[in-house]
């Protein structure tokens, strides 16, 4: 205890190095996310599931509707060029939506706590290593669908387009991410959580223009659908695969009036912010 | 000890912790105070349910106490836990591991948290594989790791960042008698080093054995604190197990603490229901105990068995509650709601 040099056991004599905030933040923001990821690389089945489900939706809904009668969707598209958008959107979607299930399993097995007893620089660490990991993880899974797309002759987004399929994407994914992180904080367990996520998964899927365009709907749907922020990422994503981008143009005919690429992103956007500002009074309490 | 030395590293003042409302609400602790001296290991004894893992909860800045105050390190724990989660070391009651991650793993994610720089923490890393003997297994999952290998890597992960203080919560829970003893070696050394170690057990030979200083907690509230040797011999005379029958039943036990009460030099009786209704009696010295024999003898009552020791800690436990340590963890077992301590532990 007295000697000069401190023995296996003694405690520092001082602290820890005096580093800046950013320094300190970057390093346990980096450590959380490479350990989801080393979890990813030893269960890769979260992976393969994730893009084997929407390949077989691509697959399967694209031959189902592969002799739809011409004129039925808009400037003749085919079904499959179609079905493309809202298959990338979903993947996307479902990815984020299953963000809050690691945060949860911490929650439960007490591991979370490990991380709250850490002098962590900003507990936001743990939020953003899930932001990053989710983030990675679903514009992989989506550029595998749209790499499939392409081979099953469903085309590729040109050099902008994909620039704005990765915006809409990005926009998508930190909105739901930021739902899905707060639900993993609100709810009592991780069987409350996924049945959340079994609840919304497949009807906002329907209630959506993934699989069919508004002027298929009835009035009701139509309405749903228009409303639906899937529907405002599958339209920009829809038009860049067209061939036409631009910000300006008009992507959604919704009951309501015209919506253009930028409007769609501007919703996404707006949602993003929104979500996140309304769960931080609760991430806020809970990693107090 | 020099005066630094024994100047409190761990002192909470009043602290009560409620969780729930209303009907429902639990009082967890009820005007804790607590003074633990630097260098020390110190044993915070108590059955189930008294309040010692909220207490090491709230050190850890995991739990914040509905009023009191808390300072590890002259570090108010309230205004700045930051700076007290710097300085302390936790391991918790239940070991919280990442199993698909292996425990270097592990070790190099609990470094970087504690924002050591990559040299010094692989170097630690190495440093205490060697002396915790992780080293055959450190670079397996850490789902294939038997309790007491848990345990080990949950204490390593205290002590990676050299904290000041050491928290540890009923360490050897369901361990071993080879991994508890390792254990109990590391704290042995840690206290000699300089580290501040406070650890909550329910095993009295635990405390007995390792701490040089503890405290007793019944209720939520500190009901003796002292050197275990000063506790002991504080509460005078000596201590004698009577059993009139191998397992007598209720009515029996009361009938012969009431003749065994008469008895000169008999201090205290108490009925033992964890021990087949046996009787713990505080005698004043040896001749008691040969008067006692007599007596049961004229009553036509057998003797089954007669044990006579110097004053334990349950002695000191029986002393300040009027029952034993087991009977308190009996009378509570039944009355836990796991469902709500779960909740209570999760953010």
């Amino acid at each position: 205890m007295t000697s000069a040099t401190p023995s296996l056991l003694s405690p520092e004599a001082a602290g820890p190095a005096q580093r800046s905030a950013l320094a300190d933040l970057t390093q346990e923001t980096l450590a959380l996310t490479r350990r989801l990821f080393l979890q990813l690389a030893r269960r890769p089945s979260t992976l393969v599931a994730g893009v084997l489900q929407p390949l077989i939706w691509l697959i399967l809904f694209g031959a189902l509707f592969a002799n739809a009668p011409e004129g039925l969707l808009p400037e003749g598209m085919s079904y499959g060029r179609f079905l493309g958008a809202g298959v990338i959107v979903f993947t996307a979607f479902s990815a984020a939506l299953n963000a809050g299930l690691p945060v949860m399993f911490d929650r439960e097995f007490g591991f979370l706590n490990r991380l709250l007893v850490a002098p962590l620089r900003s507990r936001s660490s743990i939020v953003l290593a899930s932001v990053l990991y989710i983030t990675a993880l679903s514009l992989v899974q989506s550029v595998a669908i749209m790499a499939t797309a392409w081979g099953l002759g469903y085309g590729w987004p040109g050099g902008a387009g994909l620039l704005l399929v990765l915006v809409t994407l990005l926009l998508l994914v930190f909105a739901v991410t930021g739902l899905s992180l707060g639900l993993a904080f609100a709810l009592p367990g991780h069987i409350e959580l996924i049945a959340v996520i079994f609840v919304a998964n497949l009807p906002l899927l329907f209630a959506s223009t993934a699989l069919a365009p508004l002027s298929f709907m009835p009035a009701w749907l139509g309405w749903l659908a228009a409303l639906n922020p899937l529907t405002f990422a599958i339209e920009p994503i829809r038009a860049a695969y067209a061939g036409h981008f631009s910000l300006s143009a008009v992507v959604l005919e919704a009951p309501y009036g015209a919506v253009s690429s930028a409007g769609c992103l501007g919703v996404l956007a707006a949602l993003a912010l929104g979500l996140f500002l309304l769960i931080r009074p609760l991430l806020d309490r809970k990693l107090a | 000890m020099t005066k630094a030395a024994t100047h409190p590293v761990l002192e909470l003042e009043n602290v009560c912790k409620r969780f729930g409302k209303g009907e429902k609400a639990v009082e967890a602790l009820q005007g804790l105070s607590l003074q633990v001296p630097r260098g020390s290991l110190f044993g915070l004894l108590g059955p189930n349910g008294a309040g010692k893992t909220t207490t090491l909860r709230i050190l850890a800045t995991l739990l914040a106490p509905c009023s009191g105050t808390v300072r590890v390190a002259g570090v108010d724990a309230l205004q700045d836990p930051r700076q007290v989660r710097e300085r302390l070391g936790y391991v918790a009651q239940e070991v919280a591991l990442d199993k698909i991650l292996s425990g270097r793993e592990l070790l190099q994610l609990q470094g970087d948290l504690y924002h050591l720089q990559r040299s010094q923490r692989d170097q630690r890393i190495t440093e205490l594989i060697d002396l915790l003997a992780m080293g055959d297994w450190i670079d397996r999952r850490s789902g294939t790791y038997s309790g007491g290998m848990r345990r080990r890597l949950d204490l390593a992960c205290g002590l990676l960042h050299r904290p000041e203080v050491l928290v540890l919560d009923e360490p050897t829970v369901g361990l071993d008698i080879e991994s508890r003893s390792a254990i109990w070696a590391v704290l042995r050394q840690l206290r000699d080093q300089g580290t501040t170690v406070l650890l909550s057990s329910h095993y009295l030979e635990e405390v007995d054995a390792l701490a040089d200083q503890l405290a007793i907690i019944e209720g939520g509230r500190v009901i003796a604190a002292g050197q275990p040797s000063e506790l002991k011999a504080a509460l005078g005379g000596d201590r004698v197990t009577l059993r009139v029958r191998e397992f007598s039943d209720e009515p029996e036990a009361l009938r012969v603490q009431q003749l065994v009460q008469s008895c000169p030099g008999v201090r205290q009786v108490v009925v033992n229901r964890a021990q087949g209704y046996s009787l713990n009696l505080v005698v004043e010295h040896d001749g008691v105990v040969e008067q006692l024999r007599r007596q049961l003898a004229e009553a036509a009552l057998p003797v089954f068995a007669l044990a006579q020791s110097r004053p334990s800690l349950d002695d000191v436990y029986l002393q300040a509650t009027g029952r034993t340590l087991m009977d308190a963890e009996l009378a509570v077992a039944g009355s836990r709601d796991p469902k709500a301590e779960r909740k209570q532990s999760m953010r």
